[in-house]
């Protein structure tokens, strides 16, 4: 447990973090991610993902449920990730994360900005739309499309 | 594919939970029959886990490490212990065997304890039948030697009461028990004195005693040695203190076994 703390609690922490704003209960969030995986560590199918982009999902969600006061709305064993990048690595977790902010930074402001009210601050399409002023369907619109420019950023075409 | 192009935004905001109402529980029951949307959030939650690269960063506190590894510590992986039973090192059956062999250890410790027990039975049984056979020597003793004891020789009806002793002896024990009667009495600075005849070797002196008023008299275990082979047993009539040796002729003489 040691070993797959030092590799990605960084990862789970930044983005308890970032969601958050606060670093102690950034921590509690890092605490019960871990703890998880630690009670229940067949709950991550490693044939179908890596170990990073799972324990962020899971961090990210926990931090949101926490924002929002919610109890916890995912169970970690429904969470089945699909990416091509390996984030095992330090360095290759150092690369997709320039390559994220790159992408992110071509996105229009407005397109940025819904995602990472989705992403960052747990808000509904129709939260968004409310505090944007902007139609649904175009909220909907811009989330997905730049989710698909993230994965086309890491598609091996490009 | 027009039902997939219909969710397919849905399946965007689902992926980051922001979908809600109508619409989440309606794309819900679309996942439940359609593999292809499932498998595309799956992606689309890879794509949003990829949003997380964008916040890394900072690192947690050299604090956070030591809590979760505290917790770990207090807290044992069922499932871990559960799946590894195959291979199971011997360090992990640790405790079980610690168990079994505290149990074995009890068994022997009650079994020691059970032999002990039935030891310290039996010395106290053995104790009991001393105590039982010391008192009934006693008793013997005390009727034997009590000076109230009223001593009866029978003999044949018309016959005058005649001196009789009688010794028994247990040589391996250095044991001897003589009980005189009808013995007539003594001058005051006499006393008869009893002797052991070995088969070999001079006379033994066996003890003294002075007759009481009905001509009794007894001698218990006086002091001799052990494994003389009595050849016969005499009676002489010696100073009061007694002699080493018999200083007269025996009054009274009776063969050994």
């Amino acid at each position: 447990m040691a070993a797959l703390y030092d590799r990605y609690s960084s990862i789970v922490y930044s983005v308890a973090l970032r969601v958050l704003g606060d670093t102690g209960a950034a921590e509690d969030v890092l605490q019960e991610v871990f703890m998880q995986l630690w009670r229940n560590p067949a709950a991550f199918d490693s044939g179908r993902g890596n170990l990073a982009p799972w324990l962020a999902v899971i961090a990210r969600n926990r931090a949101i449920d926490q924002i929002r006061k919610r109890p916890t709305m995912t169970d970690i064993e429904d969470v089945v990730i699909s990416i091509e990048p390996d984030m095992a690595g330090e360095a290759a977790r150092s690369v997709a994360m320039e390559k994220v902010r790159g992408t992110l930074g071509n996105m229009p402001a407005a397109q940025r900005t819904a995602l990472e009210m989705a992403y960052f601050e747990g808000l509904s399409h129709t939260e968004i739309a409310e505090k944007t002023g902007e139609p649904l369907g175009t909220i909907k619109t811009r989330i997905r499309s730049g989710l698909l420019s993230l994965r086309k950023a890491f598609s091996p075409a490009t | 594919m027009a039902a997939h192009e219909q969710f397919g935004e849905d399946l965007a905001l689902h992926a980051l939970g922001a979908l809600d109402g109508g619409e989440k529980a309606s794309l819900e029951a679309h996942l439940q029959e359609c593999a292809a949307c499932r498998r595309e959030l799956d992606c689309l939650r890879g794509d949003m886990a990829l949003m997380a690269l964008s916040a890394a960063g900072p690192k947690p506190p050299a604090r956070s490490r030591l809590r979760l590894l505290e917790a770990v510590a207090r807290e044992p992986r069922q499932l871990a212990v559960r799946t590894s039973s195959v291979r199971r090192g011997w360090w992990r059956m640790l405790p079980m065997l610690t168990s079994a062999a505290a149990a074995i250890l009890i068994i022997v410790i009650l079994g020691k304890m059970t032999d002990l027990r039935n030891q310290l039975v039996s010395v106290q049984n053995q104790s009991v039948e001393t105590q039982v056979e010391l008192q009934r020597a006693k008793e013997i003793t005390a009727t034997l030697t009590a000076p109230d004891a009223v001593r009866v020789t029978l003999v044949a009806a018309k016959t005058p009461p005649q001196p009789q002793g009688k010794a028994i002896y247990v040589k391996d024990r250095a044991s001897l028990i003589f009980i005189a009667s009808n013995f007539g009495s003594l001058p005051a600075d006499k006393a008869y004195e009893l002797w052991i005849i070995p088969t070999q070797g001079n006379p033994i002196p066996a003890g003294v005693f002075k007759p009481d008023a009905h001509g009794s008299g007894t001698i218990i275990n006086p002091p001799i040695p052990s494994n003389v082979e009595a050849k016969a047993f005499a009676i002489t009539v010696e100073p009061e203190s007694g002699s080493s040796a018999p200083t007269s002729t025996p009054i009274m003489l009776g063969a050994g076994g």
